[in-house]
């Protein structure tokens, strides 16, 4: 597929391989490399992996590795934890006077 | 080793002094020492200059409220007779959605001020955003790197929605695995932008936060005539302490104890790429509150403003099942839906209101907001996702990375002591390490007992053990 110039784009870049590492780092860290995602607009058409040039939203160029079009968040409130709703039960049975926190 | 690497951080005071536009070495003498006070005096701003600077981009005002359902809540727990009154400064309602706003609000302007094009802040928190938002309201450029994925290539949570909201605000964000080499990407950007470096920790950020505490302080007295008796600070890097105890001494509340609460996250390296995404904190917790507190200078300046140890008087952990339960209770009984890092200081001051008599009052100075990813119901997800067992029972036995032990009952929210002792110890035993000295003047020796708060002969004791000569 090709991702055409001017498409908002998501990158990532190798900054430091494992070797290049700082040295005063633990033993799990010191064996990956250091990674860095940025965003910005793609400067010519290109495929998804391919090295591109992109120019970010402060204006800055960076060049790295494509990774995806139309980046998007989906981050959310988590599943269901049970615990939780009994926090609520259990604390307004409290504040009533009761001492028991059943639903 | 990486030779651009190498060239970055040997210029790395030189890049700081242009990004910050401050000689830090005109405040120091002696072997280790440096003039705080007139740091703070000849960088910062006068309390009316920032409340002024705050005041036009409407940061700060929040409003002091009574949790009167928690503080019975506490009563009913309580022996006969204890269980202080509970208070909230709902920070939350600054224009980025937590008290951060103040330090970025200071750090900003002052960028502006100084006719820098753009500012850039290293942070993963809500420094981020605050620093975001007032780089829009001044019609700055704005770059925030975080620490924010395991090399994985999964992030936290809580993390991820700071760089969406970073970018909501217009903002370039930079997310990097974990590594302290963060640093590295940090004065490269600031080497290739000339932007202003926006820390955490310099005087004018410091000072930004001194209206939280004086805005505490009058707010307080207009409404009950006094001062607190306790203010709690959630505590990492310590500037919200500093500039909060500092806020309150220049409102006169010099009575008012200030206590320092984290969430404990012992066992878990912070530079470490395995434990990174075993904490359901990414702030707040004892991985920055204990390190910044005995080396403070380890900041990205040369001399940090925050100095936690110059204010604190207590300093307490809670763990974090405990933060969460009372970010739920703070949601279901008292109506106010916060995130629950802010929440830190809440966590310990309903168990410290059950040690204080029923006409004492305690002050929990922050609120933060919530929102995707930064919500308990996110965090615990992400935990359990992560291999973390959550359950309820007693919250004594959680081990950071393992669990998080929701209290089955709120009698079991226990805030426990860390000995400040011991941190002022590792404070001056890191002065002396980091400087490289094996001699100190007598001018060091009162710097040190300032900077930390030690007795003289305690000072004398450590200095004697770590076999450094006085001059």
């Amino acid at each position: 597929m090709v991702v055409k110039k001017g498409s908002w784009v998501r990158v990532h870049d190798i900054i430091l391989t494992a070797k290049e590492r700082a040295s005063n780092l633990p033993e799990d860290t010191k064996k990956v490399p250091l990674e860095m995602w940025t965003k910005g607009v793609l400067q010519s058409d290109a495929k998804l992996g391919d090295r591109v040039r992109i120019k970010t939203i402060t204006g800055r160029e960076v060049e790295a590795e494509l990774i995806e079009v139309d980046p998007y968040y989906d981050h959310n409130y988590g599943k269901h934890v049970p615990q939780l709703l009994d926090i609520g039960v259990q604390l307004r049975n409290l504040l009533a006077g009761g001492d028991t926190d059943e639903l | 080793m990486n030779s651009s690497y190498d060239r970055m951080m040997s210029r790395r005071s030189d890049i700081i002094r242009k990004s910050v536009g401050i000689d830090y070495s005109i405040f120091e003498y002696g072997k280790i020492s440096f003039d705080y006070e007139k740091m703070m005096k000849e960088t910062g701003y006068t309390l009316e200059e920032m409340q002024a600077i705050q005041g036009e981009t409407g940061v700060g005002n929040t409003p002091l409220l009574e949790l009167r359902n928690l503080t019975k809540l506490a009563r009913k727990l309580a022996p006969e007779g204890k269980g202080a009154r509970i208070f909230i400064k709902d920070e939350a309602s600054n224009p980025s959605g937590s008290f951060k706003a103040r330090r970025a609000a200071n750090a900003v302007y002052h960028a502006k001020k100084l006719g820098y094009k753009g500012v850039i802040a290293a942070t993963s928190g809500n420094y981020g955003a605050a620093v975001a938002s007032q780089a829009a309201m001044l019609g700055l450029k704005c770059i925030i790197v975080q620490e924010c994925y395991d090399s994985k290539g999964k992030g936290q949570p809580e993390i991820i929605e700071k760089a969406r909201k970073c970018e909501a605000y217009g903002a370039e964000v930079l997310q990097l695995t974990v590594g302290p080499e963060l640093f590295y990407i940090f004065l490269k950007l600031l080497d290739e932008t000339d932007y202003f470096n926006a820390s955490l920790y310099t005087p004018f950020g410091i000072a930004g936060v001194e209206t939280l505490g004086y805005e505490l302080a009058m707010q307080f007295r207009e409404r009950e005539g006094r001062d607190p008796d306790v203010v709690v600070c959630t505590n990492a890097g310590g500037g919200n302490l500093t500039g909060t105890a500092r806020g309150l001494i220049k409102g006169n509340a010099t009575k008012t104890q200030i206590v320092g609460a984290s969430v404990n996250l012992k066992g878990l390296h912070m530079a470490s790429d395995t434990d990174f995404n075993k904490k359901s904190f990414t702030t707040g917790h004892t991985g920055f509150g204990i390190p910044f507190a005995t080396w403070p200078d380890r900041s990205d300046v040369p001399r940090s403003a925050a100095r936690p140890l110059r204010y604190i008087d207590r300093y307490v952990l809670v763990n974090q099942g405990e933060v969460f339960y009372m970010t739920e209770a703070l949601a279901q009984i008292e109506g106010l839906e916060r995130g629950p890092a802010g929440n830190t200081s809440l966590a310990a001051a309903f168990s410290l209101a059950q040690e204080m008599d029923e006409n004492e009052t305690i002050v929990v100075q922050e609120t933060e907001y919530t929102g995707a990813g930064k919500h308990i119901g996110a965090q615990l997800s992400f935990a359990i996702d992560n291999g973390c067992k959550v359950f309820s029972g007693d919250p004594k036995n959680e081990v950071a990375g393992e669990n998080i032990i929701l209290p089955s009952h709120p009698t079991q929210i226990k805030a426990r002591d860390i000995d400040i002792d011991k941190l002022r110890k590792s404070y001056i035993k890191n002065c002396v390490e980091m400087n490289n000295i094996s001699e100190i003047t007598k001018e060091d020796i009162s710097f040190l007992m300032d900077d930390c708060r030690v007795s003289e002969e305690k000072l004398f004791d450590t200095l004697r053990e770590l076999k450094i000569k006085t001059i």
